[in-house]
């Protein structure tokens, strides 16, 4: 299974790139971390004439705190350094539970946030909870830049918002607020394959132990990361007792998604799953918002 | 018609310089021109593992790389991991406790394993069975292969 | 037998190559000069070939020929069959249907061969591929088993009035007469689906034509390299000792590389021929799917008549196989599955018919069980069902109807794969289920373990399955053994190796025999040109039957030895001993002469050689069992259901092993923990999932789902029966596929137990977590 040929190019700074993405247009492709898109050169289902190599932009690759306690990530930053590193684990800790769900050992050792976030699979972990944590994205072109809210970067199956010439060159992930908690649960049919379901619950208390606000997001649930608004708005100001939490999962799973049929899972059996394991992600999500 | 970029990329210690076409797959590259054929193919989309080498001393998939990707960089393939006559420990603890059958998937574990070790000395089952997720054995059934690595350790740990 | 290599626990000789990356597998060969080949394969299961227009990938740089099967002219022609029907049973019906190098007039099953593109690199192969255009008229495709025989279904052979490859009808005693008299007749549907073998290597052929010196040298996955070389050398015309094939070290064989002839093997050499130069052809992942056999699809419809006792007084299985668009292989699955519907129980009455059936799918030939693992499934199905209906405990039952082991040799009466009566050489199956029994603490566990967890809210189940294995078939199997004047020895044999450790394991049979360290024995396998005459790696035979030529050639060294030693140190033969590779005189140790240098003196350079002698110390020898030895098991497991996520965890996992002598330990667990992974594969992960175009939809190792580390029990622990076979002198048996065959009865039997409150039945395998829902929220 061989690629077809490309023409290749390996610029070292942001500007080069943009400038050969403004060039090439919908002829070219990043190449970011390669883990989803070069077997998808080799099936030859994916076949671009020109690829735009990030990997020697170390301008890149960083991970910084921002002004609100929040944190910026640069586009080419690798998994298995997202994965070790203690301002994640400081003020992403949900990001910290989720890599070592991504892939496998080798597969972070490549992988970027970036990169996965641009490819834009609707199973895809980092997806999921960059929109639980209210993130948002640069996009930069040639002319100027864009910050996109990670609820609207996803518009459709492997589809975001990116243009051609376009590149997603930092996530800002804010802060979470006090009393919060998370949770990221999956099901899958081997360890490290994609999920069949999957959901990213980010909670928050408020002073009277109430739910201030509730963000629960799914993965393999439709053709992006969805969002349980409904579910939300049913927690929302409730206390989150066992039933006030059965009642979201059910909502979550009975209307808020839209999952589809394959090989390995019908709509029916990732429906229930998703009840379930809302249900599990709420109930650890308010217990550790709790516990702090 | 085809652009040829020059590759200069140092593998088991020694430098290699040539014209490569920028979809040559880096498995490819070193199996072929390079003749060394110790990584194996197995699936050429990333999930059997067999292809796993160490690039800048980290695993990665040969498989998903294009040889181009490797210009000054640094590889290590299985046959940088020792020799018949100086055998790796992980290589003789492999050997010791029966770790491989058929032997194809084998050098993607050793590649795999080899950094893993040197930064987790004294592994659990779970941290051994985690580091080893991303490798598919046919053969063995990987029990064989939990015993080499923890035989593996305690060699290394002497 | 002094048994001091033989049972030990020794390292395989062949490892430090494979460790080191020095082993030479078929994709590693490269030759000066050597071409690429790539396939055009049809993606419509069943098409009507139109035209082929191949003019536009002959013209890019690069591609050196294009070949479709006009250009093949006279020497295109389907392949030859590589097992007939047994020509003992009457009113057998056969359709022998086979593949051929490229399609002609229309294809069968998805990914057949159209053209092939040979070129300068296998990248622009590929690139030329996308070249050739194809006009198709896409026909009817049938892929349901349950409906290739109806009146209207398309016809995979347009020759044939029907979709009927096959019909075999067995029968021992008399079934119907026993149902009429049996006290309870219990009536069961199973349908079992197709998994593939999944080697980590795929297929590949170098085949170097040399015009000069009119050689055919081919490297070949193959698990048969004798009988490839015998048919090339048909097919092309050549003699057999113009031909040379040699599977070198092979990643992973499993049944499918047993299967020929392959369409590439057949071309591939027919193209080096015609261009004069080397071709490689190797297999990509995606092709292997389609393009490489795979095996198990099944539908059974089974009775069994028992007493209320529990005793099974007949048995009645009429089931269809699934045998793809072609059936190069024969009868040898359906043979299999019904030479394992009575297991190991001493069942007087038995019918059987059996009908395989064409379908515009993959070929079907044996994948590592080879048909027993379904013969197996329905009997223990039944055997359990047959409990709960009499309300009789499931080990109780099964004690009361095995073969008692004074039963043994015990005779089957149907025929088996190799043509002859099933004879089960010896057994003992008491002894080691009650093994399996004891190892997972099976009362502790169910009296306070399963009650206790239970209470708790949880879903865990506990099995037992008893198993046989046919193995050691034959017809024969030959090894040269020789003592070169280094003091080495050198063992050939036409039998191949990929993984199972002849290197090791056959060397001790002749350390045991020579006195010589195993690391300086050194075993040849695979190459026709070391050694000529052979079957092929298949069916568990390996331990029995090379095992046994290898000994009885290093014996007849052996005496050649010391009847030479007994000259040169004048000596009786009863006083000298074989010991770290020199011959001793028992009572004064230090006198004695090295195997080397008693080799150089059986090939004298002067003097007078007595008449009838032959040269060297040096024995060929051939073993061919009367029938096949007959190995066999129990597993155990507990295993735990979580009914929302159907997520499982297999808690413990027991496997005891009769495999008759055991070789070399080490080995033999290797080969139970790869069966039991395939097997835990097949009973939860693995299926080809096929749609209503016979379109594969998970060819790739993403959603095809071979298990990983994560997906094992904890630990496999091993316990071991040793009955002897009395058929060899070695008294082994195989246990190649044994680890396999027993695990998705397993499975059904643990989650039943498991999910009792949810009474469900078990009547299928694969399972998965969907379909594990769907049975749950049906019941």
């Amino acid at each position: 299974m061989k690629p077809p040929p490309f023409e290749y190019y390996a610029p070292t700074t942001v500007e080069e790139a943009l400038a050969l993405l403004a060039e090439h247009g919908y002829d070219a492709k990043p190449l970011a971390g390669g883990q989803s898109l070069i077997p998808m050169m080799n099936f030859r289902l994916a076949q671009p004439s020109v690829l735009v190599d990030l990997n020697n932009i170390p301008e890149l690759s960083y991970i910084h705190r921002d002004e609100n306690g929040g944190l910026l990530i640069g586009a080419m930053v690798r998994h298995n350094m997202v994965q070790h590193d203690p301002l994640i684990v400081e003020r992403a800790p949900l990001v910290h539970d989720a890599m070592p769900k991504i892939g496998t050992p080798q597969i972070r050792t490549r992988g970027t946030f970036g990169g996965s976030l641009s490819h834009a699979d609707p199973s895809a972990e980092l997806g999921a909870v960059s929109v639980a944590l209210n993130g948002r994205f640069r996009l930069c072109n040639q002319k100027g830049e864009r910050w996109v809210p990670a609820n609207e970067f996803f518009v459709g199956l492997f589809t975001s918002v990116l243009e051609p010439e376009e590149l997603l060159i930092e996530i800002n992930l804010p802060r979470l607020s006090e009393r919060s908690g998370w949770s990221l649960m999956e099901v899958a049919r081997r360890h490290n394959d994609f999920a069949l379901i999957g959901v990213a619950a980010v909670v928050s208390l408020d002073k009277n132990g109430g739910c201030e606000e509730a963000r629960l997001v799914f993965m393999s649930a439709g053709d992006g990361p969805v969002e349980a608004h409904q579910a939300a708005e049913l927690l929302k100001g409730q206390k989150p007792t066992a039933e006030a939490i059965q009642a979201a999962a059910e909502k979550a799973a009975s209307a808020d998604i839209d999952p589809g049929s394959d090989i390995h899972a019908t709509a029916e059996f990732r429906r229930h799953l998703a009840k379930v394991l809302a249900r599990r992600a709420l109930t650890d999500a308010f217990e550790h918002a709790n516990g702090r | 018609m085809i652009n040829l970029f020059h590759l200069s990329v140092t593998v088991n210690g020694t430098l290699y310089e040539q014209e490569v076409e920028p979809r040559l797959l880096l498995s490819d590259f070193l199996r072929h021109d390079l003749g060394l054929s110790g990584t194996h193919v197995g699936c050429e989309h990333g999930v059997c593992g067999a292809c796993t080498i160490l690039f800048d001393n980290e695993p990665a998939r040969s498989c998903l790389m294009f040889a181009v990707q490797a210009h000054g960089h640094k590889v290590i393939t299985v046959e940088g991991l020792g020799t018949i006559d100086r055998l790796h420990p992980l290589q003789e603890a492999f050997w010791e406790a029966h770790g491989l059958q058929c032997g194809f998937c084998t050098p993607g574990f050793l590649t795999t394993l080899v950094p893993f070790l040197e930064k987790n000395p004294d592994p659990s089952e779970e941290e051994i069975r985690e580091a080893i997720s991303g490798n598919l054995c046919r053969c063995t059934g990987y029990q064989h292969i939990m015993d080499a690595v923890k035989l593996a350790a305690e060699k290394m740990r002497d | 037998m002094t048994k001091q290599f033989i049972g030990k626990r020794i390292k395989r000789n062949e490892d430090p190559r494979l460790l080191t990356g020095q082993a030479l597998f078929v994709d590693d060969v490269e030759i000066p000069g050597m071409l690429h080949a790539a396939f055009l394969r049809c993606d419509y299961a069943h098409a009507r070939i139109l035209s082929i227009d191949v003019s536009a990938a002959r013209e890019r740089p690069g591609v050196v020929a294009v070949f479709t099967a006009e250009d093949m002219g006279k020497d295109w022609e389907p392949g030859p069959p590589l097992v007939s029907p047994p020509p003992t049973l009457q009113g057998v019906t056969f359709h022998s249907r086979r593949q051929a190098p490229l399609v002609k007039d229309k294809v069968r099953h998805a990914g057949e061969t159209v053209a092939v593109v040979i070129a300068e690199s296998r990248y622009i192969a590929e690139d030329a591929v996308e070249d050739i255009s194809v006009e198709y008229d896409p026909l009817p495709v049938i892929v349901d088993l349950g409906k290739a025989l109806e009146p209207d279904s398309p016809l995979v052979h347009d020759d044939l009035d029907s979709n009927l490859a096959a019909h075999l009808y067995q029968q021992k005693g008399n079934y119907e007469a026993a149902k009429a008299q049996a006290d309870v007749v219990i009536k069961k549907r199973f349908y079992l689906d197709r998994g593939a073998a999944v080697a980590m290597e795929n297929r590949g052929i170098v085949a170097h034509w040399d015009e000069k010196s009119k050689q055919l040298i081919i490297w070949d996955t193959t698990q048969a390299p004798i009988a490839i070389r015998n048919g090339t050398a048909v097919r092309l015309g050549l003699s057999e000792n113009q031909v040379r094939v040699i599977a070198p070290y092979i990643g992973g064989g499993f049944g499918p590389k047993m299967m020929m002839f392959y369409p590439e093997e057949i071309l591939i050499p027919w193209v080096s021929m015609k261009l004069c130069r080397p071709v490689k052809w190797i297999e990509d992942r995606r092709e292997n799917f389609y393009a490489t056999t795979s095996e198990r699809e099944q539908l059974h419809d089974v009775e069994m008549a028992l007493t209320k006792e529990g005793r099974i007084m007949g048995l009645k299985d009429d089931f269809l196989h699934d045998t793809g668009a072609f059936d190069p292989y024969g009868l040898t699955l359906p043979l299999n599955t019904q030479c394992h519907l009575m297991g190991g129980y001493d069942i007087e009455n038995f019918s059987s018919n059996c009908t395989a059936i064409f379908t515009n799918k993959p070929i079907v030939t044996p994948v590592r069980g080879a048909g027993r693992q379904q013969g197996i499934y329905v009997i223990e199905r039944m055997v359990d069902f047959a409990a709960k209906e009499l309300a009789i405990d499931p080990l109780e039952i099964r004690k009361k109807n095995f073969i008692p082991p004074d039963a043994f040799p015990y005779n089957n009466v149907i025929v088996d794969q190799a043509f002859a009566p099933l004879i089960l050489d010896s057994g003992n199956y008491l002894p080691v289920y009650e093994k399996a029994v004891e190892m997972i603490g099976y009362e502790q566990f169910v009296k306070e373990e399963q009650p206790r967890l239970r209470a708790e809210g949880k879903h865990v189940g506990i099995a037992i399955t008893p198993f046989i294995e046919t193995t050691g078939v034959g017809p024969y199997e030959g090894a040269r053994v020789q003592i070169e004047t280094s003091g080495k020895v050198y063992v050939s044999s036409g039998y191949s190796t990929q993984g199972q450790g002849h290197f090791t394991s056959f060397a001790q049979i002749v350390s045991e025999q020579l006195g010589v360290a195993v690391s300086d024995v050194r075993i040849v396998t695979g190459d026709t040109a070391e050694f000529h005459w052979g079957t092929g790696t298949f069916a568990s035979r390996g331990a029995v039957v090379v095992g046994n030529a290898v000994h009885a050639a290093a014996s007849a060294v052996r005496q050649k030895v010391l009847k030479l030693a007994s000259k040169v140190l004048a000596t009786p033969e009863d006083a000298l001993e074989l010991e770290d590779g020199k011959v001793r005189i028992a009572d004064i140790p230090h006198t004695s002469i090295s195997l080397g240098e008693l080799a150089a003196l059986a090939n004298p350079l002067r003097g007078a050689v007595e008449p009838g002698t032959e040269p060297g110390l040096e024995a060929t020898d051939y073993f061919g069992p009367q029938y096949g030895a007959t190995a066999f098991g129990t597993h155990a497991m507990i295993i735990e259901v979580d009914t929302e996520t159907m997520m499982i965890e297999i808690k413990r996992y027991i496997a005891v092993e009769d495999c008759g002598r055991v070789l070399n330990p080490l080995i033999v667990d290797g080969q139970i923990h790869g069966g039991v992974s395939m097997g835990i594969g097949n009973a939860y992960y693995e299926k080809l999932h096929f749609d209503e175009n016979g379109q594969i939809l998970n060819a790739s190792l993403a959603d095809y789902l071979i298990v990983t580390a994560y997906e094992m029990p904890p630990r496999i622990e091993i316990g071991h029966g040793e009955t002897l076979s009395p058929l060899s002198k070695l008294g082994t048996k195989g246990v190649g596929e044994a680890g396999a065959i027993p695990v998705p009865a397993l499975f059904a039997q643990a989650l039943e137990n498991a999910l009792l409150d949810y009474d469900l039945e078990i009547l299928e395998t694969p399972l998965s977590p969907n379909r594990l829902f769907e049975l749950l929220y049906k019941s």
